[in-house]
């Protein structure tokens, strides 16, 4: 999934100060399960937004809204009728949602509540870690199912390079080698030949580098 | 058990079952200062739930103190039901803090209410 | 396949071969690298000249390289993958070799995050056994790195790479070394080699592979100038192990700069004696002056002329 945290809410109270209303609005999908955007955190957040302002003598109305996902346009039309009135849209999505609403209201001011963070999963309840690059041209079946791409520092396809030491990045004690791990799970697949074959420098026009990219189904697609 | 009568108990089944939400709540509503008081460390009924609630507890403390509002004006103790005594003295030690801190600044009208959120009667 | 480059002459003629190390400056004058090169150059064979290493920006490594082979040292830039991009990597390089350096070094780089600029987007397009093997396509197939031919002028360095027989997993170094050498490397230098027992462990390795009679490998050695010195590289820097009696030699030593240039002499002299190691690669970092004495004591001293 894709895991987001909040931005500091100062941030985020800057982005609308000029607001008297505003709607919130959380995403059922990814945010929640990563307890970032979910119903509960909109919640924290509008009434963390409405003291703020009465502090200053300044009062704001919030209203809130969880769009079963935003990161599809139809989802974003449930909400029509919620944002006529309002000055502002606070988005609690990931970048895709905050975008799709500002396609759809183009006369309205629309800000993120999160930054997007990665792709990545939960090791245990709270914590979160990335795994996966988004790099398009997945190469998980050379490297025994853990991605060089993102898990290691320098993103070597041959590594493990020379600051390696006691199964740790040189970045830091806390992040593992994802080369030493690549390592480990070869040898004991008994497939360490594997490693000796001289990976060739990765096709990046899959990846960012070529450009904004999409996908295409043409069997699901109507009309 | 004698205990300062600015005080408004909020019954909750467990300390654990407090949301960040409710206690936000409590002072948009006009709370001066909230207590929660949760069971003592290690006899909850349900394992853990006074342990959530500290967390929790000192997250929207920590929330308090960057919207302005301050965290001191919330707090987290434990006790047990049979410890009246004790829970009248967090009381008026929970009073005092807030007559020192002041009225709370959402409700510049009134004079000071406490809530307390919590599973101790 | 033969290249301008005098050390490669000097290893392919079966001489022990000296190599030290020049940092560029934090700043625009050349005045120290040329002042460094004088002093190094009737004592070492070429000198490597580091690419911003440990991720602080300095002087150009091309640039610097250019300087040194002005004062008649032998220059070998290093090129880390860090920086750059295939599309800068083999712009740079082009440029480099018309600047008359013939001696290229590959490396991974040091990640930013402990450099100066720890906020900088980080490239790693490709990494380094690529850029060995690309490297040494385009001299010997006369191709750029996409594989488009180079009609005419195709640059011919002499390419080498570095081991770390000192970073895990341990059993892996080796075969990553056969992999540099697989992909195109004709010389290896390892990092500072303090742990003597592990070393000679990890050149047995090399011999049984028959690893060094593919490559040249220059052993990497390291004057310390106090045990904080030797106590900062065994705790702090990532893939680098030094023994406590090294630290306990120069806690107990009179004179401590005077003691890490006896170790590291009597370091070289006992490198010489095993099997397999080509070379001597000595990074006296940030003390570039006492490698002529270095030199000297251990014996190396004249070097051969070559043509």
């Amino acid at each position: 999934m894709i895991i987001a945290q909040q931005k500091p809410i100062k941030d985020i109270a800057e982005m609308i100060a000029d607001c008297k209303k505003v709607l919130l609005v959380g995403c059922a999908g990814c945010v929640t399960v990563c307890l970032a955007g979910g119903e509960k955190e909109t919640e924290i957040l509008a009434a963390a937004l409405r003291i703020m302002r009465r502090l200053q003598d300044n009062p704001l109305e919030t209203v809130t809204y969880v769009a079963t996902r935003q990161c599809d346009p139809e989802y974003i039309a449930t909400m029509d009728n919620l944002v006529k009135d309002v000055d502002a849209i606070i988005s609690l999505a990931c970048g895709v949602g905050v975008q799709y609403i500002a396609e759809r209201y183009h006369d309205k001011w629309v800000v993120p509540a999160l930054d997007t963070k990665f792709i990545g999963g939960s090791k245990v309840h709270g914590v979160w870690e990335e795994k996966c690059g988004l790099c398009g041209d997945c190469v998980l079946h050379r490297t025994g199912g853990i991605c060089p791409i993102i898990r290691c520092s320098k993103s070597i396809l041959n590594g493990p390079c020379g600051g390696s030491q006691y199964g740790k990045c040189e970045i830091s004690k806390d992040v593992d080698c994802a080369w030493q791990l690549i390592y480990d799970r070869m040898k004991a697949l008994g497939r360490l030949d594997k490693l000796m074959e001289i990976q060739p420098p990765k096709d990046w026009s899959k990846s960012r580098d070529g450009g904004p990219r999409k996908a295409i189904r043409e069997d699901v697609m109507i009309g | 058990m004698q205990y300062v009568p600015n005080i408004r108990i909020v019954e909750m089944p467990c300390s654990g079952t407090i949301d960040h939400r409710v206690l936000l709540q409590a002072f948009e509503d006009g709370a001066d200062g909230v207590f929660v008081a949760g069971c003592m460390e290690g006899d909850c009924h349900f394992q853990k739930g006074n342990y959530r609630a500290r967390k929790r507890v000192n997250a929207v403390k920590k929330l308090l103190d960057e919207i302005g509002l301050g965290g001191e004006r919330l707090e987290m103790y434990n006790l047990s039901a049979a410890m009246g005594p004790r829970f009248a003295e967090i009381a008026n030690e929970m009073t005092e803090r807030v007559r020192r801190l002041g009225p709370s600044p959402l409700k510049k009208q009134s004079a000071g209410t406490m809530e307390k959120e919590g599973d101790v009667a | 396949m033969k290249t301008e480059s005098k050390l490669q002459k000097l290893l392919d003629s079966g001489h022990f071969a000296v190599t030290a190390e020049i940092g560029p400056p934090k700043h625009a004058s050349a005045h120290g690298i040329r002042h460094h090169a004088h002093m190094l150059k009737n004592y070492v064979d070429a000198t490597n000249i580091t690419d911003c290493q440990t991720a602080i920006v300095r002087l150009s490594s091309i640039a610097a390289a250019v300087h040194i082979r002005d004062c008649g040292l032998e220059p070998i830039v290093q090129m880390t993958c860090r920086d750059r991009n295939r599309i800068a990597i083999q712009s740079d390089l082009l440029g480099a070799y018309s600047l008359g350096i013939r001696n290229l070094l590959c490396l991974s780089g040091d990640h930013q995050k402990f450099g100066n600029e720890p906020s900088a987007k980080n490239v790693y397009d490709i990494d380094s056994i690529q850029l060995i093997y690309l490297m040494r396509r385009m001299r010997d197939e006369k191709l750029f790195f996409s594989g488009e031919p180079i009609k005419e002028h195709e640059p011919r360095f002499f390419i080498g790479a570095v081991a770390n027989p000192f970073a895990d997993p341990f059993e892996f170094r080796v075969a990553r070394l056969e992999k540099k050498v697989e992909a195109g490397a004709e010389f290896i230098q390892t990092q500072c080699i303090f742990d003597m027992e592990r070393f000679e462990r990890f050149m047995e390795m090399v011999r049984e592979r028959g690893i060094h009679e593919r490559v040249h490998i220059l052993a990497g050695v390291t004057p310390l100038k106090s045990w904080r010195a030797a106590k900062y590289l065994q705790t702090s820097v990532s893939g680098m192990i030094v023994p406590d009696d090294i630290v306990e030699r120069l806690k107990k030593a009179e004179d401590p700069k005077r003691e890490g240039i006896e170790i590291c002499i009597e370091q070289i002299k006992h490198i010489r004696n095993i099997p397999g190691v080509h070379g001597v690669h000595i990074m006296a970092i940030a003390w570039e002056e006492v490698v002529p004495e270095i030199v000297e004591r251990s014996g190396l001293y004249p070097r051969p002329k070559v043509e």
